[in-house]
């Protein structure tokens, strides 16, 4: 749960031992993908208590885990997150299991044409995180465009926004910016806050979720994985679209809802829908030997160096890689919610937990986690600047999901959006030609319009 | 009677000393060593650290004790190449992987005015080399069919790849453009993507016209049957991919070698330079390495000491030249 020391840096520490002990494959690639989820709830732990992501995807699980914990909630979003993260895990197991092959012609299939319209989609889901003013969810969402900007575009080959710093050429890593402006500008809020508010403000009350609470996040659950594992099969989409997506989704199709200031449902639609994804991911890596994310990239490069390459003849020449690795997740996933549930109580306490000792403890966190990324001081740097602005948006009532979400769009976008363009050669009817396209602006459109449509039927009822 | 000011500066020189003895027993085999791989964990360059250097040398007693492996990623690889020549200068313990994307970089200038001449280049190892292949229902069938398409229709021939915009597999389409006598070499329609594995799903989707990588990122698309091999950029053919035939064959005399090797920081002794090319050209040398270069992809490529300096600085050139002329550089 250490923000910025990921699975990535797990599986990189990792990978020099096993090799070493000469472990067989299967059993390498069973420990990896164990850490790989494993680390996903524990980040889910610190975004819920903490308010500190250690990844990009589990972002969004800030909104509603940890406006539960400031209610004294934190126990019921942990069991909550836990739960909704075995549903999404295990379920997309069973997609994984079944349609792998044909999953992975949707990889395909995927051109920069549907990746820009799916972006498009993502960016309608920007209206769910306006609590209140959308003009300064748009602007935090510009701010995220133009920290998305900086660095050399892959396009051209010029470098943009470094003011001639070497240090960002390469751009800025997202987790800089999820730790500087999520966890830097919390501690500077608390440091705002007066102790007696402080210690009124979580008091540890039940911790087991009601039968009630259970069924109402069942379906959300279920719907999140299904889009969650799509998203997670796309290379390049991941963990931290599909969160958001699920998140926005939910909030326009459940009403009444309190998503926002810590609804239930707001913590199982994007961690189910993180772990369906990162399930998903497998798919690019397995069938196509494309990498999905940073932690399957770092997989590939472990498999490779077995003699095992992941590709098109992998379901064929090393079925017990591929099915061990299925059956590794489901047992994963078992393990993951036996070994956490009963714990939910102890990792809680963990806001009881006096400031004077949890503050500085955090940013210590803070601090070892940005330099562990590249092991730059001039990213410990950017986090105390990320958050410095990060406390002044907030302040200001500015939401920060927008702004994260702008992050990872930005690139992904704008790179698309011209490659499409290059290969029609400036004509934009390539976002309308393909049925994924138009299947996506259909589903963008209703996205738009169900709320209003909801609320108008709603009315009518009641009427 | 002494201060224990005095006892304590005693002590301490006591130490140096000592401590300069040792390093000189040392000098006969690098201790302490460190290996800075200048990008993230499960690159190529990350891998040259762990593997060849990290664990070979280790295994073969050629290093006292375990090597460290730091990764340090930032501007291509600039960011640890500045700390090496303005930090680490004279730090005989040290050495860095490298690879053709350090030549191009450094070719076209953007290691914020550093020059090869800043380090010392120790030896290459392997290489991947580059090869051009199409979607195995393509019209073109050779690589005379691409280069011709190239020259009457460059907008409607869409080439994808791995690397930025001026990066490595652009460059190689590139001089191989160049050598096919094609003088309009910005008219040339490259799309850059993320990885060669993202780059290779736009041939598989058959939304681009050919791809433009490295060996080891088509051998088993290849075997499978979904695309065909229309060049290796290699001296001759590979034993991985025997049925693909080589540029040279077909008339176009390019060869596009990705290279993985180490420089050292340049103010250390002659002494010890020579002694990393020794290690250097053993670990090349050896089974060990014989056995898990295959199994990673890469053929052999071996170059050490004065030969391998004056290889790097021709790349350098050849970068330079191409870059200049398409305007990445000015």
């Amino acid at each position: 749960m250490l923000p910025g020391i990921g699975p990535v840096n797990a599986i990189a520490v990792l990978f020099p031992i096993v090799y070493t002990l000469e472990v067989p494959a299967a059993t390498v690639m069973i420990l990896f993908a164990g850490i790989y989820y494993g680390s996903q709830y524990g980040n889910s732990i610190s975004s819920i208590l903490l308010n500190v992501p250690g990844t990009s995807a589990a972002a969004v699980t800030t909104i509603d885990g940890y406006a539960m914990a400031k209610q004294g909630l934190g126990g019921k979003a942990l069991a909550m997150s836990a739960i909704a993260s075995f549903i999404g895990g295990t379920i997309s197991i069973f997609f994984l299991a079944l349609f792998a092959p044909k999953l992975a012609e949707l990889a395909i299939n995927f051109g920069p044409a549907e990746y820009t319209v799916l972006m498009v989609f993502a960016f309608i889901a920007l209206s769910s995180f306006s609590q209140g003013s959308l003009l300064k969810a748009i602007i935090s969402a510009f701010l995220g465009l133009a920290i998305a900007a900086i660095g050399i575009d892959s396009t051209t080959g010029v470098s943009r926004l470094t003011f001639g710093m070497m240090e960002l050429y390469d751009g800025i890593d997202f987790i800089v910016v999820v730790i500087g402006f999520f966890a830097v500008s919390e501690i500077l809020i608390m440091l705002g806050q007066k102790e007696s508010d402080q210690s009124k403000m979580q008091p540890l009350t039940s911790l087991w979720i009601t039968f009630k609470e259970m069924t109402g996040s069942l379906a959300t659950s279920l719907r999140s994985c299904v889009s969650g594992f799509l998203i997670g099969v796309l290379p390049g989409a991941g963990g931290t679209i599909a969160s958001f997506i699920a998140y926005a989704t939910e909030k326009k199709l459940l009403r009444p809802n309190q998503f926002g200031s810590g609804d239930i449902r707001g913590v199982a639609a994007p961690e189910s829908a993180n772990n369906s994804a990162s399930v998903g991911s497998f798919i690019p890596l397995l069938i196509l030997g494309v990498p999905g994310s940073e932690t399957t990239a770092v997989m590939l490069g472990g498999l490779i160096s077995f003699g095992i390459k992941p590709g098109p003849l992998l379901l064929e020449t090393s079925p017990d890689v591929f099915w061990g690795l299925a059956a590794s997740m489901f047992i994963g996933n078992l393990f993951l919610i036996i070994l956490n549930l009963p714990l939910v109580g102890l990792f809680a306490k963990i806001l009881q937990t006096p400031r004077w000792i949890l503050m500085p403890l955090i940013t210590m966190l803070c601090v070892v986690g940005a330099y562990t990324i590249n092991g730059s001081e001039f990213d410990v740097l950017l986090i105390l600047i990320f958050g410095l602005i990060g406390y002044f948006l907030r302040r200001a009532d500015f939401p920060l999901a927008p702004l994260i979400l702008g992050v990872v769009l930005g690139d992904l976008i704008e790179t698309n959006f011209r490659r499409a363009m290059i290969y029609s050669g400036g004509d934009v009817i390539i976002f309308f030609e393909s049925n994924i396209c138009l299947t996506l602006w259909i589903l963008a459109a209703v996205s738009l319009l169900a709320p209003t449509l909801i609320n108008s039927i709603q009315k009518k009822i009641h009427s | 009677m002494r201060k224990p000011m005095q006892s304590i500066l005693g002590i301490l020189t006591g130490t140096a000393i000592a401590a300069t003895t040792m390093l000189g027993v040392a000098m006969a085999k690098p201790g302490n060593t460190e290996c800075i791989a200048p990008a993230g964990a499960g690159g190529g360059w990350d891998f040259t650290c762990r593997v060849p250097a990290a664990q070979v040398m280790g295994d073969m007693g050629l290093i006292n004790g375990t090597m460290a492996v730091t990764n340090m990623s930032g501007a291509g690889g600039g960011k640890a190449y500045a700390h090496v020549v303005t930090k680490r200068g004279d730090d005989e313990n040290l050495i860095v992987a490298a690879s053709m994307a350090t030549a191009a970089r450094l070719g076209q200038n953007v290691y914020s005015g550093f020059k090869a001449s800043d380090v010392r280049w120790v030896g290459a190892l392997g290489a991947d080399y580059g090869a051009i292949a199409v979607h195995k229902d393509s019209q073109f069938k050779t690589l005379g069919d691409l280069i011709t398409a190239m020259k009457d229709n460059p907008r409607r021939t869409a080439i994808v790849g791995g690397s930025s915009a001026g990066g490595w597999d652009h460059l190689k389409v590139l001089i191989l453009a160049d050598k096919a006598g094609i003088s309009d070499l910005k008219a040339i329609n490259y799309i850059s993507f993320d990885n060669g594995g993202t780059a290779m799903l736009e041939i598989l989707s058959k939304r681009a016209d050919a791809f433009t990588g490295d060996i080891s990122e088509l051998v088993e698309y290849e075997k499978k049957g979904n695309i065909r091999i229309l060049a290796i950029l290699a001296p001759d053919r590979i034993p991985a991919v025997p049925s693909a035939k080589t540029a040279k064959e077909q008339g176009y005399d390019v060869i596009g070698a990705n290279w993985r090797g180490f420089y050292v920081p340049k103010n250390i002794s002659n002494a010890r330079y020579n002694e990393w090319v020794d290690i250097v050209t053993k670990v090349a040398n050896s089974s060990q390495w014989a056995d898990l270069s295959a199994k990673n992809g890469l053929a052999p490529f071996k170059s050490f000491g004065k030969d391998f300096e004056n290889f790097v600085g021709g790349q350098i050139g050849k970068v330079a030249q191409i870059s200049t002329d398409l305007g990445f550089m000015k």
